[in-house]
């Protein structure tokens, strides 16, 4: 890609730190229960676990054998039970069965839980009613931030979605204040603090807390990150629903990339065999090409397939020495090279496979039509006809969502029809999902002219008014518009240009999908960054419906480099998609973005979250 | 979702476009095919794959040493042999740097009491230079227990900082209403939802129910919080209690219909549909949902029950032509028509397995249904239903092809299902669009349509072109010959 770079960008911090300081942390646990024990591992935390250790290094602090948890009975000798649990209720509930089953069989255990990334009231409650408090050891293990590439940071928690956005739970707030904390302490301070959302501003004031608590052991030092930035997902649900171009997040989307690492199929390694790959910026070929535009990502891949046989043609006419060294010294990049390539472009055909079936240009075409919100009528019976053919429940969810926030709502004769449509074809207790998302506020109906501008004078004075702030808690799915036309207007996030747009050579943020659409999360963060506050973008703000601000820390000399590295803080999730137009953005002006995510996210896993389905049908 | 799989989507979906049109490249592709073959040969050659850098990988997939391979090892393993592999050799995952090549000889334990071993921990002691840190980590790693501070006589500030860290704490001695709120509302001030559901815990415990809700209906997030604690440990009484008290008709009436998902049993769950569904508190349409949820069960259980006898009598040629791959319980609407329209399409209206009663009870729209009729037809190469699908006849008794779908669709759907050419062709002549018909003619190979419409077009040139693209000597060729020669027609060109 041609950047016209501004400045060089700053170096970024090694964040190896994090996880060196997790393990240690985790070693410390084990070796607080002495002597051989077995090692039960939730699910959920088996990929991030791998992240930073391996079965060698457990081993070696006595941990005998492992095994996922599961809603299994135990068969286990050891006499010593360490379970390693994210605090959910079911997994305490499942261990207070093991304990009591010992306890019945008078059998004597020890018992250690180690709760991460802490562990809540409600396991404690549920420990105390199931008769083990006491008889189980409990311990919490600080595991929230992993370092996935050198600049992405993830929570790995993608409850939090779910937890705070649709059920309204902040159980998950501390941990975000905490992670900010450890990287004040270790690459801070800070210096400036940008943020919109309600989340956000919370988790700012918690931190600010945790701050205050521990002012007194602060010591003067050079900081590595300069500012930060914090950003409640639901400020911009259209981005992550938006088809994903990019190839990282077009792989994302396609085979899903879980902690980092992505599985690739037989399709893919053309074999019999599924191979499961580190995506990060160590594999050379996947680093080239991850932040591109797909219809590049072909080019790029023969060039570097001609090159790689002009490198192995050379072998052709060596004399034995000439092999040896050859073998030796270049045989072995070329292999790693070898091998990537051929995986990234199985990974390459199969995508285009799958995406040639599905109907993928219609697709982009009416996602596009309801960015710029023409053809609406047409949009809806493309998605109609969607549902009616039952094709994915996830993607029809998508459309309707996409629909929903680029028109305010759907008109009621709308909502009502398609509403009908969607639980005839993928079954009624979908009426349960769509409720969720009618709560978070993806899906929603339009309220009749009348009582909206009743509903929303009232909703302004209780937003205004200090004292009722409280009440418009209750408010906040009826007082949260999206507001989309009104801010792609004011932000001109539907570029305007003559003839094609060059993907090739992108001009601006927008070629993360196809020219069409900036993304509105990347855009309002460049506009903030480039005022260095949210002064003249009231309007804006407005939209957005508040909740902004934007604190000067402390003073940083601003020339230093620190102050072009950005920590952007996704509270709910991003996606691939963001963080290459962050990054794009960053190299046309000499940023350096650093994600902090709570997790990463794409339009199905947000989607997923919502959805209810039977258990026996699911 | 696990529909019933008729290999729908072979057909449901459609490509009428190509995606991403790489046409261009294509050759690179090859070529890329051509490198990789290329390097593939030269493995043999040198094959030093003992020492290779690269990641070790089992059969699995998973990286050889990492944790998830282990647990599958170990449980694929018998459990009760168990021992977990000596894994001392293994090589840790490529990208875990500096950090898993060192290697674990030390104890941390000793690294806590100060005992810093030299070279060891570069890059870890490096980073505990800055003051800053030293303190910071201390507090990472002191276990809970370790805390011995425990005093008893806090302010509610206090109590509830304390309980935001972690430390030891006691509520009981809060016992005035006005103790307990501000315990609550200091909770929620500091944003801890962990905290808060803390409170809310002691407060159910301590407070009368009507008090406790009535307060909490002054406290939307102190209320979210315990709406979400009650969903989770699954107290559904206190739960519709909750939204009973606080009128949310809605989500009570959700809450109580969500429990018929966790049912497995199909008449259980009709008659907990009927019994306790259909008269909870919906707005008129979701009422009208919830009574087609109860109805398409109950048909379900009918039909499953004749058709898996049927089935199993071997009586009637289709079950034994198309044997069923599921049962329809618990499918959605669509996919019972489908499956109706499968097995019981010549049925009357009369019987409830029959499409026509389905469309008619549920007020399927006329689209939906013939989408859905056309592909089970299509499907089963039943051209004459596919035809009579679209035949409406006036009052003059004229027959006349009608299709709400568009004809475009149509021929798409029967392409899919391989319906033959001469089926295809009379298809493609509906489509009314000029341009659209010509596309999807060619693209189907339709050649009648598309040399009719060249002519239609009095498009010479294009017909000339079209020439070279059918068969030599084909009947196709002969009649663009024949219209060539034909000196009746005006050309345009």
């Amino acid at each position: 890609m041609a950047f016209s770079d501004r400045r060089d960008a700053p170096d970024l911090p090694d964040f190896a730190l994090l996880k060196r300081l997790a393990l240690d942390q985790l070693i410390y646990l084990l070796e607080q229960l002495p002597g051989k024990k077995d090692l039960f591992i939730e699910p959920d935390l088996m990929s991030p676990l791998d992240r930073i250790a391996n079965v060698s290094i457990l081993k070696q602090h006595e941990v005998d054998k492992l095994y996922k948890l599961e809603n299994k009975p135990v068969y286990s000798n050891s006499d010593q039970l360490c379970f390693l649990i994210r605090p959910r209720i079911k997994h305490v509930k499942y261990i207070a069965g093991i304990v009591n089953a010992d306890k019945a069989a008078k059998r004597t255990r020890k018992y250690k839980i180690i709760f991460s990334p802490l562990k809540l009231y409600v396991c404690d409650m549920v420990l105390e009613e199931q008769g083990i408090f006491g008889d189980v050891i409990c311990d919490e293990w600080y595991f929230y931030l992993l370092p996935l590439d050198d600049d992405i940071i993830s929570m790995e928690l993608p409850e939090f979605y779910t937890d705070y956005f649709l059920e309204g739970d902040q159980r998950w707030l501390c941990t975000v204040a905490k992670a900010l904390h450890v990287l004040n302490s270790l690459f801070g301070p800070f210096t400036k603090s940008y943020g919109i959302g309600r989340c956000a501003k919370m988790v700012y004031e918690m931190w600010k807390d945790l701050e205050d608590e521990s002012e007194g052991d602060r010591k003067e030092k050079r900081p590595a990150v300069g500012s930060i930035f914090l950003f409640d997902r639901d400020v911009d649900y259209i981005t992550p629903l938006c088809s994903q171009v990019v190839y990282e997040g077009l792989v994302d989307d396609i085979f899903r990339i879980k902690c980092g690492s992505v599985e690739f199929g037989p399709e893919v390694t053309s074999s019999d065999k599924s191979i499961k790959v580190l995506l990060n910026s160590q594999d050379k070929v996947f680093n080239e090409i991850r932040n591109e535009h797909f219809s590049n990502v072909f080019g790029f891949l023969s060039q570097k397939a001609r090159n790689l046989q002009i490198q192995y043609d050379k072998r052709r006419g060596m004399d034995i020495k000439q092999m040896k060294t050859f073998v030796s010294q270049e045989l072995k990049g070329l292999k790693q090279e070898h091998r990537l390539l051929s995986l990234h472009i199985g990974a390459c055909e199969s995508i285009m496979k799958k995406k040639t079936k599905q109907d993928f240009q219609d697709l982009l075409k009416t996602e596009h039509s309801l960015l710029e919100g023409f053809d609406i009528r047409e949009s809806i019976s493309f998605i109609e006809e969607h549902i009616n053919r039952q094709v994915s429940p996830i993607e029809s969810l998508r459309l309707l969502c996409l629909l929903s926030i680029t028109e305010n709502g759907l008109i009621s004769k709308d909502y009502r029809s398609l509403k009908t449509q969607y639980l005839q074809s993928y079954g009624p207790e979908h009426l349960l999902t769509l409720y969720n998302l009618k709560r978070v506020g993806l899906l929603t109906e339009q309220v009749p002219g009348d009582t909206l501008t009743a509903v929303e004078s009232k909703m302004s004075k209780l937003v205004t008014d200090k004292a009722a702030g409280k009440l418009s808690d209750a408010f906040s799915s009826l007082a949260k518009k999206s507001n989309f036309r009104g801010l792609s207007k004011k932000l001109n996030l539907i570029p305007h240009v003559d003839g094609e747009y060059d993907l090739k050579i992108p001009r601006d943020m927008a070629y993360i999908f196809s020219g069409a659409y900036i993304p509105l999360s990347c855009k309002i963060i460049e506009q903030v960054l480039d005022r260095k506050a949210w002064t003249g973008l009231e309007e804006v703000i407005r939209l957005l419906n508040g909740n902004e601000f934007a604190d000067p820390l402390s003073e940083g000399s601003p020339t230093s480099d620190s102050q072009r590295l950005i920590l952007a803080v996704f509270l709910g999730g991003c996606t691939f998609s963001e963080i290459s137009a962050l990054r794009f953005l960053g190299k046309s002006k000499g940023y350096r973005f650093i994600f902090l995510t709570t997790a990463i996210t794409n339009s199905a896993r947000l989607l997923e979250a919502v959805v209810e389905t039977s258990l026996n049908v699911s | 979702m696990s529909r019933i799989k008729f290999d729908e989507e072979e057909y449901w979906n459609s490509s009428k476009f190509q995606a991403f049109t790489f046409d261009d490249e294509d050759d690179d592709l090859f070529q890329l095919k051509e490198s990789k073959r290329a390097v593939n040969s030269l493995r043999e050659i040198v094959d030093n794959d003992e020492d290779d850098e690269l990641e070790k990988y089992s059969w699995s997939g998973e990286p050889v040493g990492s944790i998830s391979w282990s647990i599958k090892e170990s449980s694929s393993s018998s459990r009760a042999a168990g021992e977990v592999r000596n894994q001392g050799q293994q090589r840790c995952q490529s990208n875990a740097g500096p950090l898993s090549k060192q290697g674990s000889s030390y104890s941390l334990s000793s690294l806590f009491k100060g005992l810093n071993k030299p070279g060891t921990l570069n890059s870890f002691s490096d980073a505990f230079t800055d003051t800053s840190i030293k303190s910071f980590a201390p507090e990472l790693r002191r276990p809970k227990a370790e805390y011995q501070d425990y005093g008893g006589d806090w302010s509610i500030e206090d109590t509830v900082r304390r309980m935001k860290r972690g430390k030891v704490y006691s509520l009981e001695r809060f016992r005035s209403l006005k103790d307990k709120l501000q315990l609550l509302d200091e909770a929620v001030r500091l944003h801890d939802g962990n905290v808060i559901t803390a409170v809310l815990i002691f407060l159910k415990r301590t407070l009368g129910t009507e008090i406790f809700f009535r307060e909490l209906e002054l406290r939307p997030v102190a209320l979210q919080h315990f709406i979400h604690f009650l969903q989770e440990i699954n107290d559904q009484k206190i739960l519709q209690d909750l939204f009973r008290f606080l009128d949310h008709a809605e989500e009570l009436a959700l809450s109580m219909y969500r429990e018929n998902l966790n049912i497995p049993n199909a008449e259980e769950r009709r008659d907990f549909l009927k019994t306790k569904c259909i008269r909870l508190p919906f707005s008129a349409d979701d009422a009208t949902h919830i009574k087609d949820h109860y109805t398409l069960l109950e048909r379900q259980i009918i039909i499953e029950a004749n058709d898996k006898h049927l089935e199993a009598s071997g009586q009637e040629e289709i079950f034994r032509k198309h044997p069923r791959k599921a049962s329809i319980l618990f499918m959605p609407l669509v996919t019972t028509l489908f499956y109706s329209c499968i097995y019981h399409y010549t049925e009357g209206e009369g019987t409830f397995s029959s499409p026509a009663n389905l469309k008619k009870t549920f007020r399927i729209p006329e689209k939906q249904y013939v989408l859905t009729a056309l592909a089970a037809r299509a499907k089963l190469r039943a051209w004459h239903d596919v035809d009579a699908l679209f035949t409406t006849k006036n009052w003059l008794g004229y027959t006349k092809k009608k299709a709400p779908i568009g004809f475009h669709r149509v021929v798409e759907i029967l392409h899919k299902n391989s319906a033959p050419v001469q089926v295809l062709q009379d298809y493609v002549r509906l489509v009314d669009d000029v341009d659209l018909k010509l596309n999807i003619a060619i693209k189907y190979k339709c050649h009648n349509v598309v040399i009719d419409t060249y002519k239609d077009l009095k498009d010479r040139h294009q017909l000339m072109v079209y020439r070279c693209k059918v068969d030599r000597n084909s009947p196709e060729e002969e009649k663009i010959d024949h219209i060539l020669s034909n000196l009746q027609i005006r050309w345009k060109n």
